[in-house]
């Protein structure tokens, strides 16, 4: 009895452990539409390839062993073939347990990943009159924006495609059609590239703020002179150490 | 015992036990295995379903024939089917899931009430694996190596609905060699080879039925489902010399405690796989399919239990 | 006009800000935010950190703040902020931030030498009342100091510098703005005859070029710098020029970077001059419409000690040519004298004195400053050829001759910290007179500052040791009869003896001469050079230190009793900015624990004094003054019963709750309150709103004085973001003593209508030769300046030169952005700047822990061979934020011999691996 339990406690976090490895690979995987967070598709993708049927363009696969994603999840690869955006979604009206979420509407709205420019190798970057990622995104102006910057070494401003989160879907058009050798806009998956600004601060021009005409200030004005507690902040390294 | 030896041996009917005989014809050689060639032609045949959809597009009236695979499908774009422990596995990871693969889960999961645990012997791509390996390890003579119990495949079953709690990841389905095999023949192998290969190895060289019958925790949970199936192994009591061929052959012997088979008139426990390897090897046709409310238990038998064409 | 301003800055911010991955916020992230934003109360106020004063908004909730942004109205920053404005709405709360007083004490008694316990705010008084008045009895008003700062909002400023010098009247309160703006200061009223600049920030969007002297405005003035960058890539003709004597972030923009050698500006600004006069390019009508020459004695000292008596054995050196000094060969040429003459620095105490001279003369004066001599001298790079650099030289020129260029010359801590600050700043006005480029849109000598509030405080306040009110001065009796009346004290109130200013406290405490010393929003232990010397006064002298401060540093550390501030928000306050901007904020949430407004600090404490004890007779050491007896400031008591006044009224009834004040300013005052509390006027608890009480009485000083605020209330208003003075009929003035813009220019284009210093004897280039003083009302001067070269050089001892200074990330001592975890992630530490030949000498790779040490002490810290700042080979950089790299234990305190301000930038060190 003793030894079974042991054999299953050991088995168990063996097989744990290969389940959360698995489960970490998934961190570069880009995937269908509708996808739920990496964890929870991961638990709900019950693996049964019907995305990958309806999808009209070959775009998914499922992972077999060894590829970038857990096994028999459903991915792709833009720089082979991106998504491309079909307007009914039928790889996620295909899912049977909703790992995509059926509650997408427009595939405007779906997030498989960002595309991110490396603006070290990206021609446009460099003055070059490319844009190709802008003119081929399929959401553009909205996803992908050129803004106009003045180049320091000539007089020929640069048009330097800026990608948008808010509306980027990460369908990975741009990374197939980049001309470079190697694609300088790619699909990540955003969390491996997306910082966020602290909670603390907000960008002086994305808010409209007015001064508060009746403010309420906080009801801790009413305290009362306390007795000088024993220990107050501060004190530890006031008393410690030399100067 | 060497008069024993000349004699004929009696079974506990009174009749002689005659040893089952390979029929020399070939038509005799394929009724004997008329069960093993249909239920090839129905694992591959759901495989080809799978793969021809896929790959070729399938359709009867626009409609794609059987699109997934078997951890869940969808036939014709209306009947869903999905793996029930799958689904069950998700389940436990916390999420809610669709109706449809619940709708698709129930009906699969109706069918195996019906028939049983039809599953291991009919459909799972596995079956042909380690029938293989089963077969050869017969025509070398190996032995085990090592010793499991059966029951082994409780515990894995148990195991894998805690860790699905657990991890937050269906963890049979993850691992599963089963859904490697069936998904990788519809969809691209990969290295999946490797899991497959290593359950042919295990149950060739290191314990015989050893992934079915002792470790896969889905052949567990069809065992647990299959006790109240209605498809079962009738077992004519009266006729059974107890000559032994029927456990020979069965993967689940443990199934056939003539015992309790002919108290209850079939093979009750759920973990026999109604495979139908035991009704072509019976000399006796003891052995046969038919559906629970058909199998006629004498009432007297069943007050005494006391088999009514007992000889005496 | 289909697209609004605002719109246009939105998308054009976006666009420039927006990085690779664009705005990061995603639509469901966007609408989890705004849902957060439920119930948050924004208001309008005033970044904390430096001089560029950006303007921000503060939303609050449940009494934290919860969130801040760039102000996309402030004109200054247009919305945007650095990466410590960024950081705003985290400053206050920091795990240690001071909650409650501390007194050091044994057996609950005050023990010099006991551990800080926490009392309440009675017994805090009690014995600083106690401390006080003991000092004052045994030393007079001079026993007691207070040490102020540029980080003082105005009413605070306003009302330590009040009761320091009506109530004690002890001049002994200085800023620590005196270790920043004190030679831009002395350079003003010298020049101009009245403090701080002409120009706005507006003149970056009209010039065409940008001098950086000593101002590294890419990492100190970040959000001007954004300007300066647009303008340079926008504007074709726009150049920028980086002076200084290492290569740093502000070079990476530059077209033009020259490494001087340390005071190698004194002589390239003299050669600039003689260039555009050898080219014909002055200007003459304006120079001889608006202008005078002048120059002053050179054998001025460097501001150290005059005795050796508490210098450490290691120190006498440095610290005897205080007295004497031998000229070098390039001070010999520059001053006209022989190489190797030993000068008597007898003008040591009378730094400041000048005269007129004549064109003539002065051009004498700059003719020995060409290009050989002034690229032998000023060279900063020995890597560098001289020929390069002299090529630099001439380019810098041309843009300064250049009648059709527009110049502005920016400067900050290069110039002011500087042995000759005072002369430094006044060759940049040099320069900008004898081209006429001054006061006008795009072109103007600008002096930045680094202090929120080191103008709108320090300076016009006048928290300075000469210093009242709007550029008024103790040692002028008018002045005093003026303030005194405003005041409504008697005559005779104020002391006419100039204070000790901030590094000359210090030495008091060493010397015993100031017994009780109150140390007011800065940390002067921290940031005083040499303070080894201060810090062991402090701990080991008979003397009582408080500190107010938000957070522990080592001036709380240093002190006996520490008081619990309410930082910025937590308070009412008003800041000025480096352009004449007045701007304010509102007190947005309750300080936390018994943290209490230095206003309440200052006020409560000034309850504790009655008339009869302070207004009395008072010794006052060297006193000399006309209607004074020598050493005496009198009994005024008998005027002040005259007044009405009783011997029993306390400093806070006569000076500060007067009748009158509480009658006119009460609180509440819903209209500019619009609901906010004031805990200040809440615990005062008797009736009157003490910050726009002191706001007003101190706006009498600067009004028709063309020191013009606007009204308390009018910087509330809801659309105002900050006001730049003189402002007078509800307009702001943007380009002082210019017809075109300033009400007070009375006659002609330009009008240099300051009034200090505006009577001058004459002579030539050495002495004065007419001792009659002749008016130069109007008028502006031109200074010629010689070169002079650092008082403690490299030797083979100590063979580099030590330069200190800041880092983008980090404000001042670091109390404040040392808190902020992602701050302190970003910089954590201090470290050593040097070149990597220098380093591979001495088999030092970067990270390696060295000993940096000086004459004065030694610190520990790593070494950086790359990153922002590159030194040339000899030199390093210390940034101070660090107290952990105490680097002030190694700064020389030499002062400029006039304006008293420090030089941190040169002293003497050497590197060793640990």
């Amino acid at each position: 009895m003793f030894q079974g339990g042991a054999i299953a406690v050991t088995g168990g976090l063996g097989w744990s452990y290969l389940l959360t490895q698995q489960a970490k690979a998934a961190a570069f995987a880009i995937r269908p539409p509708g996808a739920l967070a990496e964890k929870d598709f991961n638990a709900t993708c019950i693996k049964c390839g019907q995305c990958v049927v309806a999808c009209p363009y070959d775009t998914l696969k499922l992972a077999s062993a060894g590829e970038a994603a857990p096994i028999g999840t459903p991915f792709y690869i833009p720089r082979d073939i991106p998504c491309y955006m079909c307007p009914d979604i039928p790889c996620m009206e295909a899912c049977p347990t909703g790992a995509l979420d059926h509650g997408l509407e427009k595939i405007e709205d779906s997030r498989m990943g960002l595309a991110v420019i490396d603006i070290e190798n990206c021609l446009s970057w460099k003055g070059l009159r490319c844009e190709v990622c802008y003119r081929e995104c399929p959401v553009k102006d909205t996803a992908i924006t050129v803004e106009k910057h003045p180049r320091l070494i000539s007089k020929h401003a640069m048009f330097v495609p800026i990608v948008h989160s808010n509306a980027c879907t990460g369908c990975g058009i741009c990374e197939k059609a980049c001309p470079t050798e190697e694609a300088a806009i790619r699909v990540v998956e955003p969390k491996l590239v997306q910082g966020k600004i602290g909670e603390h601060y907000r960008l002086g021009w994305t808010i409209d703020t007015e001064v508060t005409q009746e403010f309420k200030p906080h009801p801790r004005y009413k305290r009362i002179t306390p007795e000088a507690p024993k220990t107050a902040p501060g004190m530890d390294y006031l008393n410690e150490g030399d100067l | 015992m060497s008069e024993a030896q000349n004699k004929p041996r009696l079974g506990p009917n009174g009749r002689p036990v005659r040893p089952f005989v390979m029929p020399e014809t070939l038509g005799g050689k394929l009724s004997v295995w008329r069960y093993i060639i249909l239920r090839r032609i129905v694992q591959l045949g759901v495989l080809v379903l799978f793969f021809g959809t896929f790959h070729w597009g399938w359709s009867i009236k626009e409609k794609l024939l059987l699109t997934g695979n078997l951890s869940s499908s969808s036939l014709l774009d209306v009947i869903p089917m999905a793996d029930p422990f799958a689904t069950l596995q998700i389940f436990l990871t916390g999420h809610i899931l669709e109706s449809e693969v619940i709708i698709g889960a129930a009906l699969v999961l109706a069918v195996y009430l019906l028939l049983g645990r039809v599953w291991c012997s009919w459909v799972c791509p596995i079956n042909m694996v380690t029938d293989l390996a089963g077969w050869l390890r017969n025509k070398i003579g190996i032995s085990n190596m090592v010793s499991l119990k059966r029951n082994t495949r409780y515990a894995v079953l148990v195991l894998t609905l805690v860790l699905s709690v657990l991890t937050g990841v269906a963890a049979f389905e993850w691992v599963s060699p089963i859904s490697m095999m069936h998904r990788g023949i519809i969809f691209g192998l990969g290295f999946g080879w490797t899991a497959i290969l290593g359950i042919f190895l295990f149950d060739l060289l290191i314990l015989k039925h050893g992934w079915c019958g002792h470790i896969c925790p889905l052949g567990a949970f069809y065992s647990l489902t299959g006790k109240t199936a209605q498809l079962r192994i009738a077992f004519d009591t009266p006729t059974c010399t107890h000559c032994g061929e029927c456990a020979k052959v069965c993967p689940e012997p443990q199934v056939l405690n003539l015992k309790k088979a002919s108290e209850a008139w079939m093979v009750a426990s759920g973990e026999c796989t109604n495979c139908g390897r035991c009704i072509a090897v019976c000399p006796e046709d003891t052995l046969k399919f038919n559906f629970r409310q058909s199998i006629k238990k004498p009432e007297s038998v069943s007050a005494t239990t006391q088999p009514r064409r007992n000889p005496t | 006009m289909g697209v609004t301003r605002r719109d246009f800055i939105k998308s054009s911010i976006a666009a420039t800000t927006a990085a690779t991955v664009g705005l990061p916020l995603s639509q469901a992230a966007l609408a989890k935010t705004s849902e957060a934003e439920a119930g948050w109360q924004w208001d309008k106020a005033v970044c904390r950190f430096c001089g560029t004063g950006c303007g921000i908004m503060v939303a609050t909730k449940d009494g934290k703040i919860t969130a801040t942004k760039g102000d996309p109205d402030a004109p200054v920053n247009r919305g945007l902020n650095c990466i410590k404005g960024y950081f705003n709405g985290k400053i206050m709360y920091g795990k240690d931030r001071l909650t409650q007083p501390l007194l050091r004490m044994t057996n609950g008694k005050f023990d010099k030498k006991g551990k800080f316990q926490p009392v309440s705010w009675d017994k805090a008084f009690d014995e600083m009342e106690k401390q006080a008045k003991k000092a004052l009895k045994e030393k007079g008003p001079t026993g007691v100091a207070i040490f102020g700062s540029g980080q003082y909002t105005i009413p605070e400023g306003y009302v330590a510098a009040k009761f320091m010098k009506a109530g004690l009247r002890s001049n002994n309160i200085d800023p620590n703005a005196r270790h920043c703006m004190a030679s831009a200061v002395a350079a003003f009223i010298q020049t101009f005859g009245i403090d701080e600049p002409a120009g706005n920030y507006d003149d970056i969007e009209y010039t065409d070029t940008a001098v950086l002297w000593g101002a590294n405005m890419a990492e100190m003035h970040p959000i001007l710098w954004a300007r300066i960058v647009d303008r340079r890539l926008s504007h074709d003709k726009m150049k920028i020029v980086n002076l200084s004597t290492y290569s740093n972030m502000s070079s990476d923009m530059a077209d033009s970077e020259i490494i001087f050698s340390p005071s190698g500006d004194l002589a390239i600004q003299n050669y600039i001059a003689r260039e555009i006069i050898k080219r014909d390019a002055v200007n003459m009508d304006y120079v001889k419409e608006h202008t005078v020459f002048a120059t002053g004695p050179y054998d001025i000292g460097y501001g150290m000690r005059a005795t050796d008596k508490y210098a450490y054995d290691e120190e006498k050196d440095t610290q005897a040519k205080q007295l004497k000094v031998k000229l070098n060969k390039y001070e010999a040429i520059g001053q006209r004298k022989k190489e190797g003459e030993v000068v008597e620095q007898k003008n040591a105490k009378t730094a400041g004195k000048h005269w007129m001279i004549s064109f003539e003369d002065f051009k004498k004066g700059v003719e020995p400053y060409t290009l050989d001599y002034t690229a032998e001298v000023a060279k900063g790079d020995p890597d560098e050829d001289i020929e390069s650099f002299k090529k630099k030289l001439v380019q810098l020129a041309d843009y300064y001759a250049d009648p059709k260029r527009k110049v502005v010359s920016f400067w900050t801590m290069g110039f002011n910290q500087h042995q000759r600050g005072t002369w430094v700043n006044e060759q940049a006005y040099m320069n900008h007179l004898l081209t006429g480029k001054q006061c006008m849109p795009g072109n103007g000598a600008f002096s930045l500052t680094g202090q929120p509030s080191a103008c709108g405080t320090a300076r016009e306040v006048g928290t300075f040791a000469h210093r009242l009110p709007a550029d008024l001065v103790v040692f002028n009796k008018k002045h005093r009869d003026f303030s005194e009346n405003i005041w409504k004290i008697p005559t005779g109130t104020i002391n006419p003896k100039v204070g000790s200013h901030i590094v000359k406290i210090m030495r008091d405490l060493e010397d015993g001469k100031v017994k009780f010393a109150w140390v007011q929003v800065n940390n002067p232990f921290q940031a005083t050079a040499n303070s080894n010397h201060w810090i062991t006064a402090a701990r080991e002298m008979d003397n009582f230190i408080v500190c107010s401060d938000g957070y522990p540093g080592i001036s709380a550390k240093v002190a006996d009793l520490i008081l619990p501030a309410a930082m910025i928000y937590e308070k009412w306050g008003m800041y000025g900015n480096a352009e004449r901007r007045t701007q304010v904020w509102r007190e947005q949430v309750p300080p936390p624990g018994e943290a209490m407004g230095d206003v309440w600090q200052v006020l409560e404490f000034s309850k504790r004094f009655k008339l009869k004890e302070v207004w009395g007779e008072q010794p006052v050491p060297g006193l000399k003054a006309e209607g004074f007896k020598d050493g005496k400031l009198p009994d005024i008591m008998p005027a002040a019963i005259k007044m009405g006044y009783k011997p029993d009224d306390t400093l806070y009834d006569v000076l500060f709750a007067t009748a009158e004040q509480k009658k006119k300013f009460p609180w509440p005052d819903p209209k500019v309150a619009k609901g906010h509390a004031n805990h200040i006027a809440d615990r005062l608890g008797d009736g009157w709103f003490p910050e726009k009480a002191l706001f007003e009485e101190y706006a009498i000083f600067g009004r028709g004085h063309a020191h013009d605020l606007a009204q308390f209330d009018k910087y509330y208003e809801d659309d105002v973001r900050g006001l730049k003075w003189p402002y007078v009929n509800g307009k702001e003035t943007q380009w002082r003593f210019n017809a075109d813009y300033d009400p007070y220019v009375k006659k002609g284009k330009f009008e240099y209508y300051g009034k200090a210093l505006k009577k001058l004897p004459s002579g030539d280039l050495d002495k004065i030769t007419n001792k009659e003083k002749t008016s130069l009302a109007g008028k502006a001067k031109i200074f010629f300046r010689p070169y002079a070269a650092p008082v403690e050089q490299p030797d083979s001892n100590y063979p580099f030169w030590l330069v200190t200074g800041r880092v983008l990330e980090h404000w001042h001592s670091g109390t404040m952005t040392r808190r902020v975890p992602e701050l302190h992630r970003a910089v954590p530490a201090a470290q050593v700047f040097m070149h990597p030949k220098d380093a591979e000498k001495q088999k030092l790779k970067r990270n390696d822990l060295v000993w940096v040490s000086s004459r004065r002490g030694k610190i520990k810290a790593r070494i950086e061979t790359q990153g922002r700042n590159r030194m040339p080979r000899g030199s390093i950089f210390v940034p101070w934020f660090d107290e952990g790299v105490f680097i002030n234990k190694l700064t020389l305190d030499s002062t400029c011999p006039i304006s008293k301000e420090t030089d941190y930038k040169k002293c003497a060190v050497k590197v060793v691996k640990v």
